[in-house]
């Protein structure tokens, strides 16, 4: 080696710059959160002054005040998570397994809509499937959907375009898992006379796991704290926790609540999703 | 022989026994094609609202014009919040590439103590949700009296985006054969030179693909912008506000220009990877 470092030390400088960045401006700042999550208003104080006084009942309050949210967000995450599941194994499995050559490009384009804002594409939903769209007035002609009947503003559009923003996420993990396996192990299970089903249930499924773990929390994780696709899509009947830690922020300046839910909803999903890796018996995570 | 068997057995198959046996053997196919339909039905909306001639909502198509594509900066601020994004962007990405790309190199490269604590400092940004990131960053700079605008935005999006760029360039350092590392050393060069001449060009994809993605996840990022950025208005921004009382066609043609631009470059990367691969 021709610098003098000793070599113990070269993994630590290079982790350096960049854990220390991650302190400042990711583990402060979730102790500062804990650490506002206790404070109650100053008496006599303005609007948007706290001090610390380590009030828990914080905790109590906000769950108990927003149970409905937090149940929403995830019965929404959870389905969206599913949905994407369902309709991102096969087109994986077809990308991974039955496109030749033209597995490169089926990959770009499974990321390509990524690149129009998701905003857009999200508002591009809410006018495809809106009053003056022309999906619902057809079904409506069709007598398949009531004259008042919508689409938009309901919890089907809102986990649909959960489903719809999220589905890459679940995509790629799914590829990447199932075309690492080996075809000798699929070929194999057809010399020992499995058929093709039992072939995919018995060999296929769980040597993808890894890649349905990663996909379904990089689909479940952003879904249950998204607050985007239920304010565009959805109504005031579709509010998830996001959008009440939102509103807690900017429109009341209640910090400590904001906090709080901050805080039990990030609890409550590192809780689910170690149970849910463990359940899943895979270290391997993405 | 297995096809003149098939051929000699069609004309004593009904129809409808051939159209199910057709359908089982394409039925992957079939998916595929609704999947990318739907993958793609908004991204065709957005294109094709892209030419309305709609004025300043774009809800309902009135006509076809080319006016938007040959005045994209009609819409007022929408440029200033194209130019913001561009510029967050750029900057986070060559930040959390550096960094990323360091960290990369010391989880896939060396075991050392705190590797496990290591891999679960890249993973919690990920595994917690936007809206906590944002806010508890926010709540930071209101704690140091640091007012929310272009920089807070730049570091928030950095911290977000180095978690991605480690994995993507890990799981490159992970691919790479041992072997080329070893061949090089055999033939004298030492570690320096070994690691530009060898380890660098081989991983230089990873880290131009962990830098693409973590410009458009900088570019398209809304909620944890929205809580950082305070009056500066970014491209995301400017469509959320907009949303409210119809989004100017301007935004669907920066939109799907971003779209083009992302796949040209995508397809670029992959041409020279396949050339340089032969």
């Amino acid at each position: 080696m021709s610098f003098t470092l000793p070599k113990v030390r070269v993994p630590y400088l290079l982790l350096f710059p960049g854990f220390a960045f991650l302190f400042t401006f990711f583990i402060l700042p979730i102790a500062n959160l804990a650490q506002t999550s206790t404070q109650t208003p100053i008496p006599g104080g303005d609007t948007g002054q706290y001090q610390q006084t380590f009030a828990f009942s914080n905790y109590l309050n906000a769950f108990l005040d927003n149970r409905e949210q937090f149940a929403r967000s995830f019965i929404y995450a959870t389905l969206a998570t599913v949905f994407a599941l369902a309709i991102a194994y096969p087109l994986a499995y077809a990308i991974a397994f039955k496109s030749g050559k033209f597995k490169n490009i089926f990959l770009v384009l499974v990321v390509a809509p990524f690149f129009t804002s998701f905003l857009l594409r999200t508002i591009a939903w809410k006018q495809i499937l809106g009053e003056e769209g022309f999906v619902v007035p057809t079904l409506r002609n069709l007598h398949v959907m009531g004259q008042s009947t919508t689409i938009t503003s309901t919890a089907v559009a809102v986990v649909a375009g959960m489903t719809y923003n999220f589905l890459p996420f679940m995509t790629l993990p799914l590829y990447a898992s199932l075309e690492r396996i080996d075809p000798r192990t699929i070929e194999a299970s057809g010399d020992l006379y499995a058929n093709g089903i039992t072939t995919f249930r018995r060999v296929t499924v769980p040597l993808s796991l890894p890649g349905v773990v990663a996909g379904t929390l990089l689909t479940f994780i952003p879904a249950a704290g998204d607050y985007v696709n239920a304010s565009i899509l959805g109504s005031p009947n579709t509010k998830m926790i996001g959008n009440v830690i939102e509103s807690r922020y900017f429109k009341i300046v209640d910090y400590p609540t904001a906090a709080a839910l901050s805080f039990t909803l990030m609890a409550a999903i590192l809780i689910l999703v170690t149970l849910y890796i463990r359940k899943a018996g895979t270290e391997e995570l993405v | 022989m297995s096809t003149s068997v098939k051929d000699a057995s069609i004309p004593t198959i009904p129809f409808k026994a051939r159209f199910s046996r057709w359908f089982g053997r394409n039925l992957l196919r079939i998916y595929m094609v609704f999947g990318f339909t739907y993958l793609f039905i908004p991204v065709a909306y957005t294109f094709a609202f892209s030419f309305n001639d709609a004025g300043k909502s774009n809800l309902i198509w009135k006509g076809f014009t080319l006016g938007n594509w040959q005045n994209p900066c009609g819409a007022p601020q929408i440029c200033n919040a194209l130019g913001n994004s561009i510029k967050i962007g750029a900057l986070a990405t060559l930040f959390s590439t550096i960094l990323g790309t360091m960290i990369a190199f010391a989880i896939g490269r060396y075991k050392f103590k705190g590797r496990s604590t290591s891999n679960l400092l890249i993973f919690l940004p990920m595994a917690t949700p936007e809206i906590v990131l944002g806010a508890s960053l926010l709540s930071l700079f209101l704690v140091f009296k640091i007012n929310p605008g272009f920089w807070p935005t730049v570091i928030a999006h950095v911290m977000f985006c180095v978690s991605f760029v480690v994995v993507t360039v890990k799981a490159r350092i992970a691919s790479l054969d041992p072997r080329l590392e070893q061949a090089a050393m055999d033939l004298y060069a030492n570690e320096r030179e070994t690691f530009k001449r060898v380890t660098l060009p081989l991983v230089a994809p990873g880290i131009a693909g962990a830098a693409l993605l973590a410009f458009s996840l900088s570019f398209d990022d809304f909620i944890i912008t929205n809580f950082n950025s305070g009056t500066l208005i970014t491209f995301p921004k400017f469509v959320y506000v907009a949303a409210a009382r119809g989004i100017p066609a301007q935004a669907n043609v920066i939109g799907s220009s971003m779209f083009f631009l992302a796949l040209a470059i995508v397809i670029a990367g992959q041409l020279v990877h396949r050339r340089r691969s032969r």
